[in-house]
């Protein structure tokens, strides 16, 4: 950006500064430490200037909105024509409450819902599994059978909202039942629009919910990917996820590193089945979380879409601009709120939106202060919602485009981040791709040694975290904490009971052998999976169909 | 105080549970009820798994001990995770692909750190074979540690080794360093579905007909693909095991390696006793203190004392 | 107890919670500390984490949860371990676990419940302060 006569101007400045100034300050003002490091471990300098962006080619490495390589943000306006999504994941006990929920939260301004699932129900178990014990409704709502989900979009027309559902191993069954509750309410599956996580690559890596060995996951995941793509055009097919890779304790670089590499893991199935990149690659989202250090943070989105639209464009030969954006959703980081003085949470939770809107989401969820307390009250979740809509309406961040652009620091820090990314990706592929890498534990190691670096660091309280290792102090025990009734589970399991013996037998039966029969072929299983749920078989009998057919998976775990 | 040999010996888990913790720190008190027990062991055939770390060695174990629940034998399993040089503790982790055998009334298994023991295995991995040996079980599968090439103990150990070996892994037959190879009676290909997986067999496969028409061997070690992840190869690879014990039971091969065994075992426990014994002794009266003191100084060598001392111990 | 004789530690995670971070770092945080630690992984009933306590003869139970389900899977490990004789185990839990349930679950025979941002010391030396000295 600088021609060599200023740089070399620059260069004789900064040392001369360095000499006089600065040097005289330091000599009576030590620094604080040694070494600085971002909140990943990224060692910050001083001072940057033009000499740490000098290699930067405007046009080629940042551009325009809207355009190749995406840096400055996928949108030609950004927010200046609307606001990211707010989209607040939310859902609890049973279909009923958890309807309200939604209802309350689109009353008050939200424009997308996010149904956060039971466990049993991510894990394919109805709620009278035994593995089911204790956790039906605790840590989302518990769906069992289409009844349930016609429960929980009672009201709420499926055309008018969008709807996210954090389901992976059994996406396509959840998919199934909202396409269902979509036609009874007359809406053509045109007309729907969503995402569904599926992306089962990270709940092998970290987040656990896996049921399935890899290569029969990669099928389903796939298979929806095709369906959608031929049947629910508005539908995201996937949201890739780097969000528990970083609650699981990775540093920034390796959120983006390894959610890239997934990425491109599905992009080659999807390849490999003989869709056309440009056909799916549209549809393909993002998730990855947000922490407290803004401007690392930023800088980290920022290599993210630079990086994915020249993989696309280069690697896979997309021609589609669209093929080639990252959009993504962020939810502030989960592990980085604290049990102690929880009210703290909600500045951390304030700058780690800054930073989502300074970084170019597409939507928003904002965590509530108490989640480590216990799930979020109303009140809470009030307040993480007017947090996204103070930084929205009064922070400024949304007035111009990729406003950190151009900064010093961050240019070079994205810049290194993106080198960090591509290292990563290099190393995968020398292995052999993210399945083989997973196999060999490398991704899950780089983790946990980056969660283990960062414990020591609070421990030792070379890294100081408000009210764990500084400005403790001793509290009053919180009170007001929801808690959830421990009586859904037999709730949910005499529902169960009652399902099981109404339901027309035959054609129970029918939908679960047809099921079986396509899942043995290479036919899509969208379709047989689509009636089953309609013939009323229950995501626990889906998924044992499947667990009989595929197997189960058991992950390869390091410490 | 409790009858762990009757215990054990009516089946007790808990109390094979603590008598093998006893034998890993060496307590004293194991050694009335291994002496009680011993009559009752020798029944188990002993399987070895053994192979690089990565090859899928746990996954593997999972796999065969399930195939062998459903011919209806039972199985002890005992998994050997490293212990850290420098802190001495361990995290043992095999467990974790196992876990859907923890239920099964038909397995035992144990899980063994090293404590400092090289090999492959651990110190009292033998005596806790004999355990679950005298505790019923039909067949014993042993997973060793995996960390290079020179964890070879399990030989002495089992009836069958198998070498898990995989593609991708460095192991090529150019980098197995003398004498590994010749401890497999079965090989295995695991991740058979990996690219590299038919030349890796096919250099194992040469190799094993190169050394038959070399030198003369009973027995021809069979080459095994598994795809242990997928439950792939698995019946194949527990029949070439059975196969094996035929062979070893048929050709009295199997009577000779457990005569081997037993005289080794025998010189060991004389030789851990005699050592313990000694040792106690000298530290009790000072004199391994003053021994040391003269040594260091020149005034003595440590050949001398040795023989001093072994002398004198034999006179009483 | 005799200096050198290893704590053995059972770190377990019920239920179907996949949140492993916390007790994967303990993992290898106790095996620093020098004891030797059987990790379960995921997925594991009460029954599992008992059955795993007696085959392995463990002085310890540690139990992680994140998912709230917890006032059902600590206090029926703890009573399993009784039915199974094995009423010396040392039974620790941690996750996010509200302060008002810890007194129930302490009666419950659950010896100590260590929130979020309890530094790690402080865990390994309640452990090594109330193990049992094995018989």
């Amino acid at each position: 950006m600088y021609d060599d006569k200023e740089l070399e101007r620059i260069r004789t400045g900064k040392e001369n500064w360095e000499k006089t100034t600065l040097g005289k300050a330091l000599s009576r003002f030590p620094e604080r430490k040694p070494v600085f490091t971002s909140i990943s471990g990224m060692p910050v300098e001083r001072l940057y200037t033009p000499l740490d962006t000098a290699d930067l080619d405007y046009e080629k490495d940042l551009g325009y909105p809207g355009q190749y390589p995406f840096t400055r943000g996928v949108q030609p306006t950004m927010y200046r024509g609307r606001f990211w999504t707010m989209r607040q994941y939310a859902g609890f006990g049973n279909a009923r409450e958890s309807n309200a929920r939604y209802r309350y939260l689109l009353e008050q301004g939200q424009t997308g819902l996010s149904v956060a699932f039971d466990l049993p129900t991510q894990a394919g178990y109805d709620s009278d599994h035994p593995l089911s014990m204790g956790e039906v409704g605790k840590v989302g709502v518990a769906i069992d059978s289409l009844d349930d989900m016609k429960i929980l979009f009672d009201g709420i027309p499926l055309d008018k909202v969008t709807t996210s559902m954090t389901i992976n191993a059994p996406a396509t069954v959840l998919l199934a039942m909202y396409l269902a509750i979509a036609e009874e309410q007359g809406v053509s599956f045109d007309k729907v629009g969503g995402t569904v996580q599926n992306d089962i690559l990270k709940e092998i890596i970290c987040r656990g919910q896996y049921i399935f060995p890899p290569k029969p996951s990669m099928r389903l995941t796939v298979d929806l990917i095709d369906y959608c793509f031929k049947n629910v055009p508005r539908w995201n097919t996937i949201s890739i996820s780097g969000y528990h890779i970083r609650e699981a304790g990775s540093t920034a670089a390796q959120e983006m590193a390894f959610t890239i590499a997934n990425g491109i893991a599905y992009v080659k199935a999807c390849v490999d089945r003989g869709l056309a990149v440009d056909s799916f690659a549209p549809r393909l989202s993002f998730f990855f979380n947000a922490f407290t250090n803004v401007l690392e943070e930023v800088a980290k989105f920022r290599a993210g879409r630079r990086v994915w639209a020249r993989i696309l464009k280069e690697r896979f030969g997309a021609s589609n601009p669209r093929s080639m954006m990252m959009r993504y959703h962020v939810q502030t980081g989960g592990v980085t709120l604290t049990a102690q003085q929880p009210l703290n949470n909600i500045v951390r939770v304030a700058l780690q939106a800054y930073a989502a809107a300074l970084g170019g989401c597409q939507s928003l969820h904002t965590n509530s202060f108490d989640e480590a307390l216990c799930l979020p009250t109303q009140e809470a979740v009030t307040v993480a919602l007017r947090t996204q809509q103070i930084v929205a309406e009064e922070s400024g961040a949304t007035d111009t485009i990729d406003p950190l652009a151009g900064s010093y620091f961050v240019e070079a820090m994205t810049d290194k981040i993106e080198a960090e990314i591509e290292e990563y990706i290099q190393k995968i592929d020398a292995m052999g791709g993210t399945l083989a890498a997973i196999e060999q534990g490398y991704i899950q190691k780089e983790i946990q040694d980056s969660a283990y670096r960062f414990q020591k660091e609070i421990e030792s309280g070379e890294r100081v975290y408000v009210g764990i290792n500084k400005y403790t102090m001793e509290e009053p025990e919180p009170t007001n904490l929801l808690k959830v009734d421990m009586k859904v589970g037999e709730i949910e399991a005499a529902k169960l009971k009652k399902l099981r013996a109404e339901r027309d037998q035959t054609r129970w039966k029918a939908a679960l052998d047809k099921l079986r029969e396509v899942s043995l072929s290479d036919e899509n299983v969208m379709p047989a999976v689509i009636d089953a749920v309609k013939a009323r078989a229950t995501i626990g009998e889906i998924c044992d169909v499947w667990r009989d057919v595929f197997g189960e998976y058991r992950p390869k775990e390091f410490v | 105080m409790r009858d762990y040999a009757k215990e054990v010996l009516e089946g007790s888990v808990r109390a094979a549970a603590r008598l093998i913790s006893w034998l890993e720190d060496e307590d004293p008190r194991a050694l009335e009820h291994m002496e009680r027990l011993y009559a009752h062991t020798g029944r188990a055939y002993v399987m070895g798994i053994t192979g690089s770390p990565g090859a899928g060695k746990s996954t593997l174990t999972d796999k065969v001990t399930f195939a062998l629940r459903k011919k209806g034998l039972t199985v002890g399993i005992v998994a050997v995770d490293p212990s850290s040089p420098f802190t001495g503790g361990a995290v043992l982790g095999d467990r974790v692909r196992m876990s859907r055998l923890t239920m099964d009334p038909g397995v035992f298994m144990r899980s063994m750190a090293t404590r400092g023991f090289l090999g492959g295995l651990a110190k009292a991995t033998g005596e806790v074979v004999k355990v679950l040996d005298a505790l019923g079980k039909d067949v014993i599968l042993i997973e060793t540690v995996g960390v290079g090439q020179d964890e070879v103990d399990v030989i002495r150990l089992a009836d069958t080794t198998c070498l898990v070996l995989v593609p991708g892994l460095g192991d090529t037959i150019q980098s197995m360093k003398a004498g590994v190879m010749e401890i497999a009676d079965v090989f295995v290909i695991n991740k058979a579905d990996r690219p590299g997986a038919d030349q890796l067999y096919a250099e194992v496969t040469t190799r094993v007909e190169q050394d038959a028409s070399i030198r003369e061997r009973a027995w021809t070690p069979p080459v095994m693909r598994t795809v242990a992840v997928d439950d792939e190869g698995i019946g194949d690879l527990v029949e070439a095991v059975e196969a094996h014990r035929k062979f070893l039971e048929e050709s009295g091969a199997l009577e000779e390696k457990r005569r081997r065994r037993a005289r080794e075992e025998t010189l060991q426990l004389i030789h851990g006793e005699l050592y313990r014994r000694i040792r106690d002794r000298l530290t009790a009266n000072g004199e391994l203190d003053a021994l040391v003191e003269a040594i260091v100084q020149r005034r003595e060598s440590p050949y001398r004392a040795m023989q001093h001392v072994v002398a004198r111990w034999m006179r009483e | 107890m005799t200096e050198d004789r290893k704590i053995k530690i059972i770190v377990a995670k019920p239920g179907l919670d996949g949140h492993d971070r916390g007790a994967k770092l303990l993992a290898r945080i106790f095996a620093e500390a020098g004891m030797e630690v059987v990790y379960t992984g995921l997925r594991q009933t009460p029954e599992m984490i008992v059955e795993t306590a007696l085959q392995e003869d463990a002085d310890v139970v540690g139990l992680s949860s994140l998912s709230g389900v917890h006032m059902y899977f600590f206090p029926r490990v703890v009573e399993l371990l009784r039915e199974k004789g094995l009423d010396d185990v040392l039974v620790v839990g941690g996750g996010i676990i509200p302060k008002e349930d810890i007194p129930e679950l302490k009666k419950a025979g659950v010896a100590e419940i260590f929130g979020p941002g309890t530094p790690t010391a402080e865990i390994v030396a309640f452990i090594k302060n109330n193990v049992r000295t094995r018989d």
